[in-house]
């Protein structure tokens, strides 16, 4: 067999009136033109197309190198800046007193003595608040809160939702019909109304002590954070359950029911890797949202602990004096404005790569 | 449809039920009641205070109070300045109405205007511009928005005069509360316009020569409406959320002021009242909202 195969150019003989083909008629390939045939790409996974197709979305881009910025702003701010957020600046070891609402770059008497004096002042980038605190300072801080609080809010969601979501759909039946009308019931409840309701009785049920990081954010953004594991996670709980009710459809979880995988690895070996994006996509446009509940609640007086500063909080001190220092407006509005821009940003573009079914 | 009203009406009964429920019993878990925060009274007073609020019953009981006067209109009164509340909100939910109708019919002009010119040019520079210009104001809270529009338009310019009593000048705060509502209302009907522009019956119309702006108006713009139409409700409750800052900022006299006043003087009975109000007027819209969806398209199952 091997020697036949290997004499390619001889033809056997062949019938004259056969319409046989006659090899003898046809150019061997060359090496190059065989090269030209070769698959040149390589095999993409999903993960990998979908990073490609983010790579090439410049608005998506920039919303990263944004958010890796601020990231980076908010955690070495506080270590360059020989400021601390609580505290009134001090000159030489004394208090200055002098040093409140100054613009941008400015100093103070008491600095500027010090400075003509030969002495080293850090220059206040975003000027100073009204009790004398370096603003920079502040914003950076307020940044660290409103992110922390926004990521804080969406894992809670997406741990909650997730849970419940996959448990009702993959179930379905009585138990879906049970689970979704307690969700009907909680959607239909105004959410805002229950946060602002719920931080005023935590308030003052509530009395945290001690310097853990919850005792400093203080009760109402506990509040928040219950009510954001108490109510919002049914959005998501929705979502999830009717991905699953698709997914459980596709041959490959029956064939792992036939083979008698549980209830349980079927849910995260099969279904949830199968959502897994619109879920990730959805946690990541929940943070925003959480950032401007945070805002809106500040703003009413329900948020975070002073003198902890967050963006709503620092936003809502600005107003007292806003006509002479817009400027301490401007600061938060524009962090909090860059920060859910980047992540709708970048939740749009993750969509768009990653879900094509969501796609438009 | 009878059967889906009738379903939806019993959902909105039980939220509201379980929004007076929650309302009670969390202002109940307080300590102190609501009279612990005035000067130090005699006993006799407090007695008589607590007999003429029913405090001296149980907690139980005084639920079935409450509820009771609840659906005769009585909210109680407050315990910050003795006023009826159910007469504190029907004067001050007026101002806060006017505004918000104000702010959701500008919205949803604004919205589909802008949805409907940015689905006609895709791609071209009108709709990049709208689509950047509502992605930059679903990125702003309203209470920032507002205060930059106080600042720029009636401090620095001085082109609007701000809210008083006689001078109910509504423009900014209308503006302020309306633009991240209209923002979300373009992109929805953005996109519900180009998938409703691709459907055989609009290509039906076209093909048989019916004029472009009847294709425009009657085929494409009434059905693509339709997801703009679910969208009420949420905004709805939005702007009246919104207007809790808003009404803050422009130092309107509105019943969202009123709240966040009560929220700070820690007037409990006010705030219960006022949440309950708020609580039941959201369900209802939203309750409207989706009896309305179902009305105006007949396509959509009723289960």
């Amino acid at each position: 067999m091997a020697k036949e195969a290997a004499d390619v150019n001889k033809m056997p003989k062949k019938n004259p009136l056969s319409l046989q083909i006659d090899l003898q008629k046809f150019e061997k390939a060359t090496d190059e033109e065989k090269k030209q045939a070769d698959v040149m790409s390589e095999s993409t996974s999903f993960f990998r197309d979908g990073m490609r197709k983010l790579r090439k979305n410049p608005l998506a881009m920039f919303s990263i190198v944004v958010l890796i910025a601020i990231i980076l702003m908010i955690t070495l701010v506080p270590v360059i800046v020989p400021y601390s957020y609580s505290d009134i600046i001090t000159v030489n070891g004394k208090r200055d007193k002098s040093a409140t609402n100054m613009a941008p770059f400015t100093y103070s008497k008491l600095e500027q003595q010090y400075i003509d004096e030969g002495g080293k002042v850090f220059p206040h980038i975003m000027g100073t608040d009204e009790l004398g605190r370096d603003y920079f300072v502040r914003v950076a801080y307020g940044t660290r809160i409103s992110l922390l609080v926004g990521v804080f809010a969406s894992a809670i969601v997406l741990v909650i939702g997730v849970l419940y979501g996959s448990i009702s759909g993959y179930f379905g039946g009585k138990v879906d019909l049970i689970m979704m009308r307690f969700v009907d019931v909680i959607y239909s409840l105004p959410d805002l109304l229950m946060i602002i309701l719920l931080s005023v009785v935590l308030n003052e049920v509530l009395k945290f002590d001690g310097n853990g990081i919850l005792a400093r954010l203080g009760t109402n953004m506990i509040s928040l954070f219950i009510v954001f594991g108490l109510l919002y996670w049914v959005g998501m709980a929705r979502l999830v359950r009717g991905q699953i009710l698709t997914i459980k459809q596709n041959e490959y979880v029956l064939a792992a029911k036939v083979s008698g995988a549980k209830s349980s690895r079927i849910i995260r070996r099969h279904i949830l890797p199968n959502c897994i994006s619109v879920i990730i996509i959805s946690a990541a446009l929940q943070i925003p949202s959480a950032i401007f509940t945070e805002s809106f609640l500040s703003f009413i007086s329900l948020g975070v602990k002073a003198p902890m500063p967050s963006l709503g909080s620092l936003a809502s001190a600005a107003r007292s004096g806003i006509t002479t220092y817009t400027y301490k407006l401007v600061f938060p509005a524009l962090m909090i404005g860059l920060i859910t821009l980047a992540f709708n940003l970048l939740g749009d573009g993750l969509r768009d790569a990653f879900d094509p079914k969501l796609r438009r | 449809m009878g059967k889906y009203i009738f379903k939806r009406v019993l959902l909105a009964i039980v939220t509201i039920f379980i929004v007076c429920f929650i309302t009670f019993f969390t202002m109940n878990a307080i300590p102190g009641g609501p009279f612990a925060g005035e000067k130090a009274k005699s006993p006799e007073v407090q007695a008589a205070l607590e007999k003429r609020f029913n405090l001296d019953k149980p907690v139980g009981e005084q639920f079935v109070i409450y509820m009771k006067n609840l659906l005769h209109g009585d909210f109680g009164i407050s315990a910050k300045t003795g006023r009826e509340i159910s007469e504190t909100i029907g004067s001050k939910f007026s101002v806060s109405a006017k505004l918000g109708i104000m702010a959701v019919l500008l919205a949803v002009f604004l919205g589909v205007v802008f949805g409907s010119i940015a689905a006609l040019q895709r791609n071209r520079w009108p709709d990049r511009v709208i689509i950047f210009l509502s992605t930059l104001f679903t990125s702003l809270p309203s209470f920032v928005l507002g205060s930059f529009l106080l600042v720029i338009f009636s401090v620095k310019l001085g082109w609007v005069r701000a809210w008083s009593p006689t001078n109910q000048n509504l423009v900014l705060p209308v503006i302020a509360l309306a633009m991240y509502p209209a923002a979300y209302i373009t992109r929805l009907t953005k996109t519900s316009m180009l998938d409703v522009m691709g459907q055989d019956y609009v290509r039906t119309a076209r093909a048989k020569g019916v004029a472009q702006w009847k294709v425009l108006f009657v085929h494409t713009l009434r059905n693509a409406l339709i997801p703009v139409v679910t969208y009420l409700g949420p905004m709805i409750a939005g702007v009246l959320t919104g207007s809790l800052v808003v009404e803050q900022i422009f130092t309107i006299g509105g019943l969202g002021a009123e709240f966040v006043q009560s929220i700070t003087n820690r007037d409990y009975p006010m705030i219960m009242g006022v949440t309950i109000f708020l609580a039941v007027f959201m369900v209802t819209m939203n309750l409207l909202t989706d009896i309305v969806y179902k009305l105006i398209d007949p396509r959509i199952n009723l289960d």
